[in-house]
């Protein structure tokens, strides 16, 4: 543990404040920035993919320093990164760390797998009630239709 | 005096004044009583003006003759002004108007709106945009509650009840709106369903989930002959050709779906077909005559049940 924690000091730079979000499965690393709109923020933002992690083989991991996420912001990302581990860092120093979890409801992100589906078709904010946290469903307040986790995607 | 006071205490118990009717699960258990009460008031009365003051726009985005001439019938025994479009083709939809900008002007014209268009979602999304309640005519494959709730009149016209009764459907119940929502709304009377269809297109999971959920007992068949004495209502839909992907496996199927007169001798008495219409050949022009069929009553009856939306809606009937 000493050790991984060591290397990963050499890749990504440890930061004073602010929010670490690891474990985060290589591939997505890239659309959690998205669902975060970490775009947009001024503050130091820094991330790796391909890390090695004992525990999942390749992992990513995101540093926002002096931005910590509101539950509703974070739990977003438990969409596409069910195992993202969520450390907030206050004085360079671990003050939390908790799982993510997936939300009761999800807006604006998604996109409604549905082809015939009314956000498919004009400008409206997409809404989604999740029915199922584990086996990921989301039943659209429009069309009523089911996305789950293979017919996810985001706008 | 009196006058203002009686007003004000109408008001106090119109729950559903204003309210959007978009998913058959948008009205309670009540309302939707509350509805079937009032369109049998409807039934023994059906010309009463007290809609004179209100104008109901019809929104067709896609043609329905059938369901649009049921709510304009609705609308006009009522004596409301009926505005709208019977197809989108000579309008601004046409020239690439959004459904929001078309809501938001008509909703300056007209009291309510009933709204047909072949887009999922497209009536919660109207609702959402439109000062005035709209009803949904059928969004898509989504949802027909109004269809829903004349079947439920119709079934508990024909059974005196809606409690503890074996209904079956039969046809394509994969992509039939009008059987989901009715199983939907049925699963809050302790129904036995019985579902009938070719493998390919049984009844979806998600739609199962409603009748899981309230405990209560189903059957599926492939045969229609096993379950007609056992029901008291057989409620037929249409399989479409469309539906499948092989042509052969169609025509082996189509011929097992289709009643006839003859496969009725071991029917209850108190037994009624009903039917969403309309019926390609699915059921045989001999069983008309029979006094169990209720297709065409029931088609009737949707007018009563539209005027009973309409005006709990507009708030003019307790
Ligand atoms: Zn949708």
């Amino acid at each position: 543990m000493e050790k991984e924690e060591t290397r990963k000091e050499l890749v990504v730079s440890a930061i004073e404040n602010g929010t670490v979000i690891d474990h985060i499965p290589g591939k997505v690393v890239f659309q959690v920035v998205k669902i975060l709109n970490l775009s947009e923020v001024t503050d130091q933002v820094t991330f790796g993919t391909n890390l090695d992690s004992r525990k999942m083989g390749k992992k990513g991991i995101i540093k926002v320093s002096n931005k910590f996420f509101r539950p509703d912001e974070i739990n977003k990302i438990a969409l596409v990164a069910p195992s993202a581990t969520l450390i907030i860092i206050k004085n360079f120093k671990v003050v939390e760390k908790k799982k993510v979890e997936v939300p009761d409801s999800v807006e604006k992100i998604v996109k409604c797998f549905n082809p015939n589906c009314i956000t498919n078709h004009e400008s409206v904010i997409t809404r989604f009630t999740v029915i199922d946290k584990e086996d990921l469903k989301l039943q659209c307040h429009y069309c009523e239709k089911i996305t789950a986790r293979d017919t996810i995607s985001f706008a | 005096m009196p006058l203002f006071f009686n007003f004000i205490c109408s008001l106090k118990f119109l729950p559903m004044k204003n309210k959007s009717l978009v998913s058959i699960t948008d009205f309670t258990r009540e309302e939707q009583i509350h509805i079937l009460d009032l369109a049998e008031e409807f039934e023994k009365k059906p010309t009463q003006k007290i809609l004179q003051d209100y104008v109901v726009a019809t929104l067709f985005f896609e043609p329905s003759t059938r369901t649009r001439l049921s709510f304009e019938s609705a609308a006009s025994r009522l004596g409301a002004k009926v505005i709208g479009f019977s197809e989108p083709g000579s309008t601004s939809v046409q020239k690439g108007e959004s459904l929001r900008d078309t809501i938001k002007t008509v909703a300056n014209y007209s009291d309510i709106i009933v709204m047909r268009h072949p887009k999922e979602g497209s009536a919660r999304f109207a609702s959402e945009v439109s000062e005035v309640p709209v009803i949904n005519a059928g969004d898509g494959a989504n949802q027909h509650p109004t269809q829903t709730l004349l079947d439920m009149y119709s079934i508990r016209k024909t059974q005196g009840t809606l409690d503890n009764l074996n209904i079956a459907f039969v046809g394509d119940l994969k992509y039939g709106r009008t059987v989901h929502s009715l199983v939907m709304a049925l699963s809050n009377y302790n129904t036995t369903f019985h579902l009938v269809s070719p493998q390919l297109l049984k009844l979806p999971s998600a739609t199962k989930i409603h009748i899981k959920e309230n405990k209560l007992e189903y059957y599926q068949y492939t045969d229609i002959i096993d379950v007609i004495p056992k029901v008291d209502i057989l409620y037929m839909t249409r399989i479409q050709k469309e539906r499948f992907s092989d042509p052969i496996e169609y025509e082996r199927v189509k011929n097992s779906y289709i009643l006839r007169n003859s496969m009725l001798e071991k029917a209850r008495p108190n037994m009624r077909i009903l039917h969403p219409l309309p019926r390609v050949n699915e059921i045989t022009i001999d069983v008309d005559d029979n006094p169990q069929a209720y297709y065409f009553t029931q088609a009737l009856n949707g007018v009563y049940v539209r005027q009973a939306i309409l005006a709990s809606i507009l708030g003019v009937k307790k």
